[in-house]
């Protein structure tokens, strides 16, 4: 009885704090959704209200969602979040997996090294690592600078602001997070498989697309969810470096928010975000279930 | 190593992709030009123009001390879960655990930003605590999230090595809590110093979850530096980026070098 209530104890402390800082906040942003905004402080309306009979009244606004389907304004945001994230996620793909394959199959005692280069840049300010960006591929900016020097271009190319600046910040900060469970799968692969295949005349190519490749899925799709979920939400990328169209469900979350002060429509945005969500998250997690068994 | 050479050329342009902004930054923060693109001549004026920048290094004074707080509290909490997760079996709703602990790793920020901010209208409506917003909610939001890569850090420790010296202890009759303290604590100490550093990390380099749960008079250093960059950059923001980068690099040096000490090869 006495190992039952240390159990508890131990459970009691984190559970709480995530319970009231991570769920409870959910339940509070859905309740919030369906209220209407205000003028007040907070700026919504209470869903539980007393009567004039003195009986409680639940108002539930739907409003906000049903902005959601009828103004194309926050359904292409949503749609378009999705498609940058799968397109991020894709790039993040084709760049990190060489990456990892190459770390993996290094001589052992330069892989430690190579992964924490991997990893370095990410503990150095995400924001400033942005700004970088800001600097080389501006009107004037090291870039063009670099191209109109070796007679390339005359012109400056409109490069910052553009689909393209979007997708090259978003790849370069996320691309950490594609080349560790990547490396991850690529580094316990049997070496002896790889051997096997090309005694029985495979070529490179083929024991790598037959082989190697498959064998190295639980990564692909861990690296996918772990770059795809969070840039569907992302905000700082496209505020700094994509363009005005780049309006994707972050950045309009954030400026119902913060300009507009429209607090219930912000929170029905996270819902509807949550709701895309949901399906890759609980995908991610079964996974990272399964591997810490 | 046929097969490895090939692969050195991807390897050499991600790497090249990865420190070229970098090193471009540090090149232009000792630029002499107040323009962000033509390299003039060599100066370190920009570093005393960061150091005389108030705003800025107010809040990078702000950010430091949220990032302590918040570090050591997501690791007193990640350290118990993680050890939870890795030790305790099947308890009642540990896939529940599971799921709420690894959920801010790949959460959006901006839902759980908005989210804490209400939870944190809610408390203050109903209890009058916290009273307003600033770096107590800034710390708090951050160590629930700090929390849970201290909990994957410390789980995965946990699970690397097997648990015949926890047993041998308890076999001797050591109570479980003394088990934990002298036997496991010891045992996962760099996994633990590494959640900090991480939670530590997170939290200085946060804009938006701070943004939503900060209050007036309670800018961090990535909310100063963004409202900069959106005004145009300018190269005293490089030379931070430098000091960081500079910071970073001797850290992780001298890690590598407490972790490492004697290894051959």
């Amino acid at each position: 009885m006495k190992g039952r209530l240390g159990r508890a104890i131990v459970l009691a402390l984190p559970w709480s704090w995530m319970a009231l800082f991570f769920v409870v906040p959910f339940l509070i942003v859905l309740t919030i959704a369906f209220a209407e905004p205000s003028e007040g402080l907070p700026p919504y309306t209470p869903l539980l209200r007393w009567s004039e009979e003195g009986g409680p009244v639940i108002q539930l606004n739907l409003a906000n969602f049903r902005l959601f389907l009828e103004d194309p304004f926050y359904l292409e945001a949503g749609l378009r979040s999705l498609r940058v994230a799968a397109i991020s996620a894709t790039l993040c793909l084709l760049i990190g997996y060489p990456m990892a394959l190459a770390i993996a199959r290094a001589p052992e005692r330069w892989r430690a090294t190579l992964l924490m280069l991997v990893i370095l840049p990410f503990w150095t300010s995400f924001l400033l690592r942005i700004t970088a960006w800001i600097g080389i591929l501006q009107d004037q900016g090291w870039l063009n600078s670099a191209l109109m020097a070796l007679g390339v271009i005359r012109e400056p190319l409109r490069l910052l602001y553009t689909d393209f600046a979007l997708y090259i910040g978003i790849t370069y900060c996320y691309l950490p997070f594609m080349v560790l469970p990547l490396y991850a799968t690529l580094s316990k692969l049997d070496p002896a498989l790889l051997e096997a295949a090309e005694d029985l005349g495979a070529r490179p190519w083929r024991a790598f697309l037959q082989v190697t490749l498959p064998l190295s899925m639980p990564g692909v799709v861990a690296g996918f969810l772990l770059v795809f979920i969070p840039v569907v939400g992302e905000f700082v990328i496209p505020e700094l470096l994509g363009g005005p169209g780049a309006q994707l469900i972050g950045r309009v979350l954030w400026t119902e928010f913060f300009q507009n002060r429209d607090w219930p429509l912000a929170s029905a945005l996270a819902v509807v975000l949550l709701m895309i969500l949901v399906a890759p998250i609980a995908l991610f997690q079964a996974r990272a279930a399964r591997e810490g068994r | 190593m046929r097969r490895a050479s090939r692969l050195a050329v991807p390897l050499g342009l991600g790497f090249a992709f990865l420190y070229l902004p970098i090193l471009l930054m540090v090149l232009f923060s000792f630029n002499d030009s107040r323009l962000v693109t033509s390299f003039t001549g060599f100066s370190t004026r920009w570093y005393f123009a960061l150091w005389e920048n108030e705003a800025l290094m107010g809040a990078a004074v702000l950010s430091l001390r949220i990032a302590a707080v918040s570090a050591t509290m997501a690791t007193l909490l990640g350290v118990v879960a993680g050890f939870a997760l890795a030790r305790m079996g099947r308890f009642r709703g540990r896939a529940a655990f599971a799921g709420a602990m690894a959920a801010p790793l790949v959460m959006p920020e901006v839902i759980t930003g908005l989210s804490l901010l209400l939870m944190f209208v809610a408390m203050e409506q109903a209890f009058g605590f916290p009273a307003g917003r600033g770096a107590d909610t800034v710390a708090i939001a951050h160590a629930t999230f700090g929390a849970a890569y201290v909990a994957v850090v410390v789980q995965a420790r946990l699970a690397d090595f097997d648990t015949s010296l926890e047993e041998a202890a308890m076999d001797l009759g050591a109570r479980p809590w003394k088990v934990f303290f002298l036997i496991t604590l010891p045992l996962i100490a760099p996994a633990i110093a590494a959640g900090w550093l991480l939670a530590f990390t997170l939290s200085l380099d946060d804009l938006v979850i701070a943004s939503f749960v900060s209050g007036p008079g309670a800018s961090t250093l990535p909310m100063v530096i963004f409202s900069a960059v959106r005004l145009g950059l300018t190269p005293d923001l490089y030379a931070l980026a430098t000091l960081l980068v500079a910071v970073v690099a001797i850290g992780i040096g001298i890690a590598a070098w407490v972790a490492f000490p004697r290894r051959p090869g």
